[in-house]
Order: C-alpha cells, then sequence, then structure tokens
C-alpha cells in the first residue's frame, strides 16, 4: 500500500510538469486564415486563464492543411508539448490530395468551434428564394456557376450536396474555385457568378447591407438572429458544418493525453475562450473523447463519398 | 459632417502623443522586416496581434498600418543595394537599381525610391479617403475574364525586361511557366508535377525563386569570376543625394507609378507586383533616355517603388469598403478588427467613422514618418557597398539564407534556394535575363486560372473573352503594344529600335 502511494506521488510529481507544459501550435495554413485565427485565439487563452505559460503558434502553411499534418505527425512523434489545429477542410484535402499521412496518424482531441455555411446571389439576381436556385440548377446544371473556396472544400463539398439532394447528378455542377473567400466574394458581389456559398461569417456584413440575399444556411436549426430557412426546411436534406479541431501528436501514452485533454478542456470551458467565440462570431462546437472520434469517422465516411460523387476522388 | 471634417478629425486622433509613439514603432518594424527577405508584414503583423490586444483598437490599428506602409519601403533597400528583393513587390526594383547602385548612384537609387513611395502613399492615400467608393465599383466590374486580359497586357509589356533577345527571353519566360505549374491545381484541386514530394504540393514559393536567382546566382556568379570582375563596385560617384536632373526625370515616373499602381492594388485579384511590372514596361516607352535601361535608369526606380506603395493603399480599398481582405497583412488587419469586434464592410463607415478616419490619417502620418526615417539613412545604407567584395557577397549568402530559413524551416526549401541559385548563375553565364523567370512564375499561374475560370462559367465558350468592353480595351492595348514596333521595323524605322535593343544588358 506504501509502494502503491509512493508510485502514486511520484508519477504525480512526474505528470505535474506536464500541466503547465509549454506548448507549439502548429497552424497548417498561412497567417490570417481560419486556422491560424483560431491557433492565436487559443495560445491568447491558454496564457490569460493560466493553462500554460508560454504558447508559440507556428505556421506551416500549404495543400489543405496536409503539409502541417505530415510534418507534425512526423517530428511531434511522442511530443506532448505540440498541437495541431485542423479541420473539415483538411478532411476533404487528405483524400483529394491522396495525402499519405491521415488524420489516423494523429491523435485528435476535441472539436472547437464550427461555422456553418451560407448560400447567396446577388442583390440583382433573379432568383429569390433557394427552390427558384435548384428550379435553375434542374434545368441546366451547367448553367448555373457556383463561386466558393478552394476545389475540394467545405463549399465545393456543399455545392455537390445540394445537386445531390436536389436529384441532379453532382458532376454535372459547374462550380469554380477562388482562392480564399475575399477574391470569391469579389466574384459574387460583381455577379460574375450565379451564386455563392462561404462561411456564413464571410458575408455576413454584405447581407445586412443589402448587397447580398441570403437563400438558406447549412444548420440543421434556424440560426439566431439569421432571416434565411435552412436547407431542410428548402426541401434539402443536408446539415453541414465547417468544424474546426485540435490534435495532439500521435505516440502519447495515456496520462500525456490525458494531460493535453485536460488542458483543451480547460481552454474550451474558459471564461475567456467564450469572449472570443463571441467576437469572432464562432459557434461553440466543443466535443471530445470518443464521441468526437466516432464523429470523425461519419465525417470522413460522407466527404468520401460525396468527393466521389463529384469526380474528385476516383 | 463632410469627408474633410472627418479626415481633420482623424487626424487630430492620429497626432495624439501615444499615437504617434504606436506609428513610430509601426514604420521601424515595418522597415526593418521588409529589409529582412522571406520575413514579412503579414507575419509581423500576426506576431503583434496578441500583444496588441491590450490596446485601444485605434492604437494597434495605427501600427499596423505602419508596418504595413513600412514593409514597402524597406523591401527596396535590399533590391537597390544587394540585388536580393526583400518582398515579391520589389523585384522590378532591383533591375535598375542595382544597377544605379553598381555605378555609385546608389544614393539617388535609394532617395527617388523613398520619395517616390512618399509621393505615392501620399496620393494614395488621398485617394483611399475621397474616391474609395468609385474604386471598389471599377474593382467589382473585374471578373475572370477582364483578369485574363489584364494578364495579356502584362505578358506582352513584361517583354520589356528581355534583354537584347526576345528569343532567350521567351525561354527565361516559359521556364517561369514550367515552375509555375508545380503543385496543386487551384480549380480542381489535383496535384501537378509534384512527383509524390509532399514539399512541393504548394508550388515554389516566389520570394524564393527571386531571392535565389538574384543574390545566390550573382553570388556564384562574381565568385566564379576571382579577383579579375570586370565590373568594380563603386560605392558613391558624384553626389548622394539626387540632383535636379534626378528629380526632373523621377518626378512624373513617381506621378504614372501611383495611377497604375492604385487601381489595381485596389483589385481582389490583382496584387503589388503587377503594377510594379506595368509601370516599369510604362517608363521604359516613354523615357527619354531609353539607353540607359538595363544599366541604371532612375526612372526604372521611381516608377515601380511608386506603384507598389501606391498599391498597398489600393489593398486597403477593398478591406475596409467591403471586408475583403486581398493580401496575407490584409487578412490579417481583417483579424486585428474582428479582435475589437469591428467588421470592416459597407457598414463601417458608417458605424465607426472615428476609427476609419483615424486610420486613414495616420497611414498619412506612417507616410511623413517613414520619409523622415528613410533619407538620413541613405547615406548611411551606401556606406554598406564600401565592403569589401568577399565580405559583402559572403553577407549577402548568410542574409539570403537566414531569410528563406526564417519564412519557411524546412531543409528541402534551403535545398530549392541553392539548386536555383545555381540556375540562375548558369542563366547568367550563358546570357539569359533572369527577371522573366520570377515574372513567369508570377503571372502564369494567375492568368491560366483566370482563362479557366472564365471558360467555366460560359460553359467553354471562347468569345466571352472579348464580348467585355474592358477585357477588349486591354485587350487592344496589348495587341498594339505587338503590333506597332512590328510595323515600325518593318517600315525600315527598325534600325533604332534593334540598336535600343542591342545597347541592354
Amino acid at each position: 500500500m506504501k509502494h502503491f502511494l509512493m508510485t502514486t506521488f511520484l508519477s504525480a510529481a512526474l505528470a505535474l510538469p506536464a500541466f503547465a507544459a509549454d506548448y507549439t501550435i502548429i497552424a497548417p495554413a498561412n497567417p490570417g486564415g481560419g486556422w491560424d485565427q483560431t491557433a492565436r485565439s487559443m495560445q491568447q487563452v491558454m496564457q490569460q486563464a493560466g493553462i500554460s505559460g508560454n504558447v508559440q503558434v507556428q505556421n506551416v502553411p500549404g495543400a489543405g492543411g496536409t503539409i502541417g499534418l505530415a510534418q507534425f505527425s512526423s517530428q511531434g512523434q511522442g511530443n506532448p508539448n505540440t498541437l495541431l489545429v485542423g479541420g473539415y477542410v483538411m478532411v476533404g484535402a487528405i483524400l483529394t490530395n491522396h495525402s499519405p499521412v491521415t488524420l489516423r496518424d494523429v491523435e485528435p482531441i476535441a472539436r472547437l468551434t464550427g461555422e456553418y455555411e451560407a448560400i447567396v446571389v446577388p442583390a440583382s439576381s433573379p432568383i429569390q428564394t433557394m427552390a427558384d436556385l435548384v428550379a435553375e440548377l434542374k434545368k441546366n446544371p451547367g448553367a448555373v456557376s457556383w463561386g466558393g473556396g478552394s476545389a475540394g472544400g467545405t463549399d465545393h463539398i456543399m455545392a455537390g450536396l445540394i445537386a445531390k439532394a436536389a436529384g441532379v447528378d453532382p458532376k454535372a455542377i459547374n462550380y469554380i474555385a477562388f482562392s480564399g473567400g475575399g477574391e470569391a466574394l469579389a466574384a459574387i458581389l460583381g455577379a460574375q457568378v450565379t451564386a455563392g456559398i462561404s462561411g456564413y461569417g464571410e458575408f455576413e456584413s454584405q447581407i445586412k447591407s443589402g448587397t447580398l440575399r441570403l437563400l438558406a444556411v447549412s444548420s440543421a436549426e434556424r440560426l439566431p438572429g439569421v432571416d434565411a430557412p435552412t436547407l431542410k426546411e428548402a426541401g434539402l436534406d443536408i446539415a453541414v458544418q465547417n468544424w474546426r479541431m485540435v490534435a495532439a501528436a500521435p505516440g502519447l501514452s495515456a496520462e500525456q493525453k490525458a494531460a493535453v485533454s485536460a488542458d483543451v478542456e480547460k481552454l474550451a470551458k474558459s471564461p475567456q475562450w467564450a469572449e472570443v467565440l463571441k467576437t469572432k462570431g464562432w459557434q461553440d462546437t466543443y466535443l471530445a473523447g470518443e464521441a468526437f472520434k466516432e464523429q470523425l469517422d461519419k465525417d470522413i465516411a460522407a466527404t468520401e463519398t460525396i468527393l466521389k460523387d463529384i469526380g474528385l476522388v476516383q | 459632417m463632410s469627408t474633410f471634417d472627418f479626415l481633420l478629425q482623424g487626424l487630430l486622433v492620429a497626432m495624439q502623443p501615444m499615437n504617434l509613439i504606436y506609428a513610430l514603432i509601426g514604420v521601424t518594424l515595418g522597415t526593418a522586416v521588409g529589409v529582412l527577405p522571406g520575413i514579412g508584414p503579414a507575419l509581423t503583423v500576426a506576431l503583434l496581434l496578441p500583444v496588441t490586444y491590450r490596446l485601444d483598437p485605434g492604437g494597434s490599428l495605427i501600427m499596423f498600418a505602419g508596418i504595413y506602409y513600412g514593409g514597402m519601403y524597406g523591401g527596396s533597400t535590399t533590391s537597390i543595394l544587394l540585388n536580393t528583393p526583400g518582398e515579391s513587390s520589389s523585384i522590378v526594383t532591383a533591375l535598375e537599381g542595382n544597377k544605379m547602385a553598381r555605378a555609385g548612384r546608389g544614393g539617388p537609387a535609394l532617395a527617388t525610391a523613398a520619395i517616390g513611395s512618399f509621393v505615392a502613399g501620399l496620393i494614395a492615400t488621398i485617394g483611399l479617403a475621397f474616391i474609395a467608393p468609385a474604386i471598389v465599383k471599377l474593382a467589382l466590374v473585374f471578373g475572370p475574364r477582364e483578369y485574363f486580359a489584364l494578364m495579356v497586357l502584362a505578358f506582352v509589356t513584361v517583354s520589356s525586361a528581355f534583354g537584347d533577345s526576345t528569343l532567350r527571353g521567351l525561354t527565361s519566360l516559359f521556364l517561369g511557366f514550367a515552375l509555375a505549374i508545380i503543385g496543386i491545381d487551384q480549380l480542381t484541386g489535383q496535384t501537378r508535377m509534384s512527383f509524390g514530394v509532399p514539399d512541393l504540393l504548394d508550388g515554389v514559393e516566389v520570394t524564393t525563386l527571386a531571392v535565389a536567382m538574384f543574390a545566390i546566382g550573382e553570388t556564384l556568379y562574381i565568385a566564379a569570376q576571382g579577383e579579375q570582375g570586370p565590373d568594380k563596385v563603386e560605392a558613391v560617384r558624384g553626389s548622394v543625394w539626387m540632383t535636379g536632373q534626378d528629380w526632373a526625370r523621377s518626378w512624373k515616373p513617381w506621378l504614372r507609378g501611383t495611377v497604375i499602381g492604385f487601381p489595381i492594388g485596389a483589385m481582389p485579384a490583382g496584387g503589388a507586383e503587377i503594377g510594379t511590372f506595368l509601370s516599369y514596361a510604362t517608363e521604359k516607352r516613354l523615357t527619354k533616355h531609353p539607353e540607359e535601361f538595363g544599366h541604371g535608369a532612375i526612372e526604372g526606380v521611381a516608377g515601380p517603388e511608386a506603384a507598389n506603395n501606391a498599391s498597398a493603399a489600393g489593398t486597403l480599398v477593398p478591406l475596409l469598403t467591403l471586408g475583403l481582405p486581398t493580401t496575407a497583412t490584409a487578412a490579417i488587419m481583417l483579424a486585428g478588427f474582428q479582435q475589437y469586434g469591428l467588421q470592416p464592410g459597407p457598414l463601417l463607415f458608417a458605424t465607426n467613422p472615428q476609427l476609419v478616419w483615424g486610420l486613414i490619417a495616420s497611414l498619412l502620418i506612417a507616410n511623413f514618418m517613414l520619409l523622415v526615417l528613410n533619407l538620413p539613412l541613405v547615406g548611411l545604407w551606401v556606406k554598406l557597398l564600401t565592403i569589401p567584395r568577399p565580405w559583402l557577397y559572403a553577407g549577402i549568402l548568410t542574409f539570403a539564407t537566414l531569410g528563406t530559413i526564417g519564412a519557411n524551416p524546412s531543409v528541402f526549401e534551403l535545398g530549392m534556394l541553392l539548386a536555383f541559385g545555381l540556375m540562375g548563375y548558369l542563366m547568367r553565364v550563358f546570357g539569359y535575363p533572369i527577371a522573366p523567370v520570377v515574372v513567369g512564375l508570377i503571372l502564369g499561374p494567375l492568368a491560366e486560372q483566370q482563362l479557366r475560370r472564365a471558360l467555366a462559367i460560359s460553359q467553354g465558350d471562347p468569345s466571352v473573352l472579348f464580348t467585355s468592353p474592358i477585357a477588349a480595351v486591354l485587350l487592344a492595348i496589348a495587341a498594339l503594344a505587338l503590333i506597332v514596333p512590328a510595323v515600325l521595323r518593318a517600315r525600315g524605322k527598325g534600325q533604332v529600335l534593334s540598336q535600343l535593343a542591342a545597347s541592354e544588358d
């Protein structure tokens, strides 16, 4: 018994440094994007809430996050002080780029935030409702051009899902990929494309000022303060959220994993994090442990199906 | 209140002592990161975001604006003195600026860059204040087909950087295109020419290629020549300051550079580099001293430097009026706005006029500060060139390598830097121009993507490329620029032209 107590104390003492650990967070994208902002917000909150005294953010941009993912899984191996930010876009990028490293090669800890997609048309467009847009799509799928972010990303997947739900061949959609939401927004405002798909936040101020018309949002329930039907109400059985997650390095011991999970939970439950979510307009979608892993597997399977339907993955 | 009242009120906000200090910190930091190749203003602002969280919104945005403008200034210094462009928008500056520096005219080159940047920054910032809504309307008219026409025009004008042989120039340009294909195709998400190497998925970084071709290639070339290298670098010949003639030859390029750079910066898919290419080509066409181009023509520094600063101000047009970030730095400034719960966009001017006008006013102040900071330093900077050559070039190698490693800490990137450096050396030995390779890498993907987008929207109908009035006009200008010299040549005036071409480097 005495021996048992000793080991408990010893392991507690050994584990102690892990609780006040220094962290390096890898943002697998350029400064300014959603993952970078997530990583930097985590840095700020972890320091303010006293979870960690020293947090660094490192940008490893490229290829929808798969370059950062590959580097993280090989160099981070067994290191409990590194974290990786990722998200739904990474799931698609892994499939389209045939990335040799997948999310199974790291240790997903928790889903942190999410954003819903919005389908918009320019204010000058004759299309008034989602039903009008679907009717156009059924008439001639090629004539409806969709403007959104990178190929194989959440926006592209949404366009494919809408076509599929409307009974149109997803391969026939005319999706125009732009680099980042900004360029897509300009093309939509300039009526260069028929409709636009992106995160609701990207369009919010344009919708409020009346230059864009919001047709539908991709959430399961109506969003508070947003005057638009969900896709389900519009007769399309789709609910998609562009979520962001945090993962730990592979090869951690059970204690190390538990310590990282505890720190992430502290972060997600802190009042400072709630404040960040409010100012950035991110939804709190915290989901951890086995429940998150199950959801992740479901998302990966569903994404693979739709990317095959669109024809991006063979 | 009228626009003018708002601006005056903004100036009062920006002139508060604390805000002046933030502006000073910003421009100093910005100049420093602009000088270092690889480390850009985007990363600097990102690193400072958490630090500035406790400041008031006005103060931190003023500091960011200072960094942004400062970065544009700093990039020109290393381009001119060391032939090492600190940012992609100062690549063109190296063409004439470095030749001037080697001929002992580094002082005037730095001065015309600094004053040109000031003039352009001043005019463009005032433009931002008064005509932003009109400019943004113009920018939104530009769709894929208009951008494609603009790229075609840029390709035609780029030929002015080809040197004496069109064939060699085109070879270099197509080398750039070939490098541009590497990586993930944006429109389909499929990888091209990456041969399974994950580091190649994101393509070749423009600054890596530029630093390698210009700095490393040059260093190897000089080292290979040994002691009897022909072109002796003179640190200072004549005055360190601009002469009356320098002023006379600089002021028009400054203004033209501003007019070209500002609207292109405001376009969502424009980019500061394109403005500098167009400005360089314009100055080369209009100059009274065409024989000096390729040997250090001051117009070739004045115009592009004005253009890149004007486009920096132009970038803020879509950011403030649409909430649309068009560069990495603008994206982080957007994050900075959001940190304070402000959403840039059509409503920002109405909901937070003090802040917007405070920002615009502080840009004016940052611009003055940069001039005050940079002009006295010119004398100090040119002393760099008096460093003995072995030390100087060893320093350039260290500097270029550190910058690349700093931006992307990867062994592969370092390998690419050395491989491209070797390529730059070989191209110099065999007399191929360097600049078109970098130009091809920048413009190639833009032209390809816009063409494919335009054709996808029209469902494969190519006539769409000519039916937009703006695209048609741009293509017509490009056609004229190609045909007129050919016609002149055919009518026997070609002797003059070929003589001009032959005297180029």
